[in-house]
């Protein structure tokens, strides 16, 4: 029951960049070291390729139950470990919504059975997520929701959401807001701005994002709630959230590597796989993104990885679905976009994608002896060509579809199990 | 496979070069694209005011498919594909949001499978012509699309511009009214703009956001300084449930600061003419006074929209022939 990760580049993302064995025992991590040497153990030989703690996607739609033609537990996380990640946390918006025990308790069973790794729901922040009542939190809790959202659906009410707040704050949850201000952003698909105007879609401008970043701060200020900005999209928004940091307010943020790429000029043409909420934005927008990743005002890269049917896409863009599916390649994206164009450092990335999400999920997770064996082996020298139909997730909507990326998942590993392995099978393997 | 965009002979330049077997917006055109559309819609005007029989697109099959109410756009591509002899079918379908875009693609579909040959499509989504053309082989002419383009209007415009003024160059245009939601507006600054016009857009900045001059135009908030020294003034049609969804206070505040009138005529060049897509709403963006003037060209315009109707279908149907598509 031993496995050897050998000879690769180990980084933890905390500052270790060293080539080092990695021995895995009954599901953990049980050294790190120069040369591990057993007769025992199965070895797989990591030489000329990186070894990083399992990433952690704070942000996934598994779309199960309700919504199985999209995505299901175990292709959503067959997905994930086809990108390296070995946690994520589920977002509510399913049917029924993840607002009770029954629906928490029938993801974990599924999760348990079918996936192939860890999952951790996200509960609702009110019943439905209609935004009307606050959901029953401490029991979602107790249950092991990880943290709280409406997802989709901001809460206009500002009373309301004050309350979750208040409420919320006296079991430590994190309140994970998707921040849009759904007068401001009306009936826009696409950002607001030069493109909009040329091709006549309807814009929804940065400020539908700001209005209520501004609210939600100005709430967790004052009732002293965990507040988690889902999807950062605009310039403006990093400067708040950068002072609400300097003034000491709780809060953290994610970013989507969508988001940290791309810009609205593909938009252009009427491509429906780059429609996405928050919507791609411009060039400057994207620069204050990855200025605020480095100087630590976005805490993390969570991928809002949202399948999607083809026919819920092959549609004009006025109607088509917003999200794109992303999780396999998030790594990849980000990695070749940023740190290839020498824009991130390799060591933050790791950092970003996997050991500031553990930490905002308080988990036990990185090299550490003794912490669960959940890692990856990437090649970065390798080359693909991104084709949507090799997707193990079922929605093939990407905007990346074709583009050449660096950085191919080899193996990824799950409580000391082996859940993804770059043949194009999955291997069940008990080791 | 899906023929997107294929190589053809041209005549006149004696070279192959690639054209679209669609016509989705001016944007996509280059100004000797223009001039060759106007300069064919010329010939076809002289079919339409003489004999109105030709038999160029015999054995052609048209078909208007209309998802936004109109009349006469589409009853002009019906005499547009009837004068060149061509047959001619209609299918009117009410759209709404929900209307879900495979059935889109289906109803298209299966107008195409009738051995259609050119399929005219309107539509209140921008971009649904170019998702049809995309998945058809068959061609795609946009009569509109949300608030994107509609290019054989800015086509017919232009040609009743070139047969008042003869020239493009250095010429001033003002476009007032409702602009942000006007694909007319859009697809007569693209036109305007590669022609060497200079383009004005005058309206209530709820209307007409400043993004607008980064498409190449001057923006107004002032009527009467957009108009003044202009050759062609050109109406829009206000949309009066705008009013009600807060984008102007009243009727009567937005004809009394952005209407035109034959004052404010006065304050364009003398020979100026006056245009309108129409159906115009009398007395709200336009005057009855200025709309029945002698330098209104309202009714032009309507006669040359068939005529750049016919130009486009003739160049289609000879582009595909010339390419030998067999479906």
């Amino acid at each position: 029951m031993k496995l050897i990760i050998k000879d690769g580049i180990v980084i933890d993302g905390q500052g270790f960049n060293e080539k080092a064995d990695i021995l895995i025992e009954d599901g953990k991590i049980k050294g790190i070291d120069t040369r591990i040497s057993l007769n025992d153990a199965v070895v797989i030989d990591a030489k000329g390729k990186y070894v990083f703690p399992g990433f952690v996607d704070m942000h996934t739609h598994l779309r199960q139950p309700g919504f199985e033609e999209k995505e299901t537990i175990k292709t959503g996380t067959h997905a994930a470990v086809a990108g390296g990640y070995t946690t994520v946390a589920c977002m509510p918006n399913t049917n029924p919504v993840i607002d009770n025990e029954v629906v928490v308790e029938y993801i974990k069973s599924i999760a348990e059975k079918e996936g192939y790794c860890k999952v951790m729901p996200i509960g609702a922040m009110t019943k439905g997520m209609l935004g009307e009542e606050i959901s029953e939190m401490a029991k979602l809790k107790d249950v092991g929701v990880v943290a709280l959202s409406d997802d989709g659906f901001p809460i206009m009410n500002s009373g309301l959401m004050k309350r979750i707040m208040t409420y919320g704050s006296m079991y430590d949850l994190l309140m994970i807001t998707h921040c849009e201000d759904k007068m401001l952003s009306g009936e826009g698909v696409m950002n607001n701005g030069i493109i909009s105007t040329k091709i006549g879609l309807r814009g929804i401008p940065h400020e539908a994002e700001e209005v209520m970043l501004a609210r939600n701060i100005i709430l967790a200020k004052s009732t002293g709630a965990r507040l988690h900005v889902a999807h950062v999209s605009t310039k403006d928004s990093v400067e708040l959230i950068k002072r609400a940091k300097a003034e000491g307010v709780n809060i953290t943020a994610e970013v989507t590597p969508h988001n940290l790429c791309l810009t609205e000029d593909i938009v252009d043409g009427f491509d429906t796989n780059t429609k996405a909420y928050p919507p791609l934005r411009t060039r400057e927008d994207v620069d204050a993104l990855i200025e605020g990743l480095k100087d630590g005002t976005i805490d993390i890269i969570a991928t809002d990885h949202a399948p999607h049917t083809k026919d819920d896409k092959k549609v004009p863009y006025d109607i088509a679905a917003f999200g794109i599916s992303g999780i396999e390649i998030a790594f990849s994206v980000v990695y070749t976009y940023l740190v290839k164009n020498g824009l991130i450092e390799l060591d933050d990335l790791v950092n970003y994608m996997s050991i500031e999400p553990s930490k905002l999920l308080k988990l036990s997770h990185g090299f550490k002896i003794g912490n669960d064996a959940d890692m990856t082996i990437i090649d970065l020298n390798k080359e693909f060509t991104v084709d949507v139909d090799n997707f193990k997730s079922k929605g093939k909507n990407s905007p990346f579809n074709g583009q050449k990326l660096y950085g191919t998942v080899e193996y990824t590993i799950v409580n000391g199990k082996i859940k993804f392995k770059n043949d194009g099978n999955y291997q069940e393997n008990n080791v | 496979m899906k023929m997107v965009a294929a190589l053809f002979f041209n005549e006149k330049k004696g070279w192959f070069e690639m054209i679209k077997k669609d016509v989705l917006g001016i944007r996509e055109m280059s100004k000797e694209d223009l001039i060759e559309i106007l300069d064919t819609a010329g010939k076809m005007k002289k079919i339409l005011v003489g004999d109105k029989n030709s038999d160029i697109l015999k054995g052609k099959t048209v078909v208007t498919i209309f998802f936004e109410p109109s009349t006469r756009t589409r009853l002009s591509f019906e005499m547009a594909a009837k004068y060149l002899g061509a047959h001619f079918g209609n299918i009117e379908t009410k759209t709404s949001s929900v209307v879900k875009g495979e059935s889109l693609i289906d109803t298209v579909r299966t107008v195409e499978k009738m051995k259609a040959d050119v399929i005219i499509v309107r539509h209140n989504m921008s971009g649904a012509p170019h998702l049809m053309a995309k998945y058809l082989d068959v061609s795609v002419i946009n009569a509109g699309d949300g608030l994107n383009e509609h290019p054989t209007q800015a086509l017919l415009d232009l040609m009743t511009i070139r047969e008042k003024k003869g020239f493009f160059d250095g010429l001033k245009v003002a476009i007032v009214g409702d602009i942000v939601h006007s694909r007319v507006a859009r697809s007569n600054i693209w036109g305007l703009q590669k022609l060497g016009a200079e383009v004005r857009l005058a309206g209530p900045a709820t209307l007409l956001p400043k993004t607008f001059e980064k498409l190449g135009a001057k923006v107004y908030y002032d009527i009467d300084k957009a108009i003044y020294g202009v050759d062609v003034v050109m109406g829009l049609r206000i949309q009066l449930e705008r009013q009600k969804n807060g984008l102007f206070p009243s009727k009567d505040e937005f004809s009394k600061y952005f209407g035109i009138t034959e004052e404010r005529m006065k304050l364009a060049k003398k020979d100026s003419i006056l245009m309108h897509p129409g159906p115009i709403n009398r007395n709200v963006e336009l005057t009855s006074k200025a709309a029945n003037a002698t330098y209104s060209v309202i009714e032009e315009q309507v006669t040359n929209g068939v005529a750049v109707r016919m130009a486009l279908l003739k160049m289609l149907c000879e582009r595909r022939e010339s390419n030998e598509i067999n479906y």
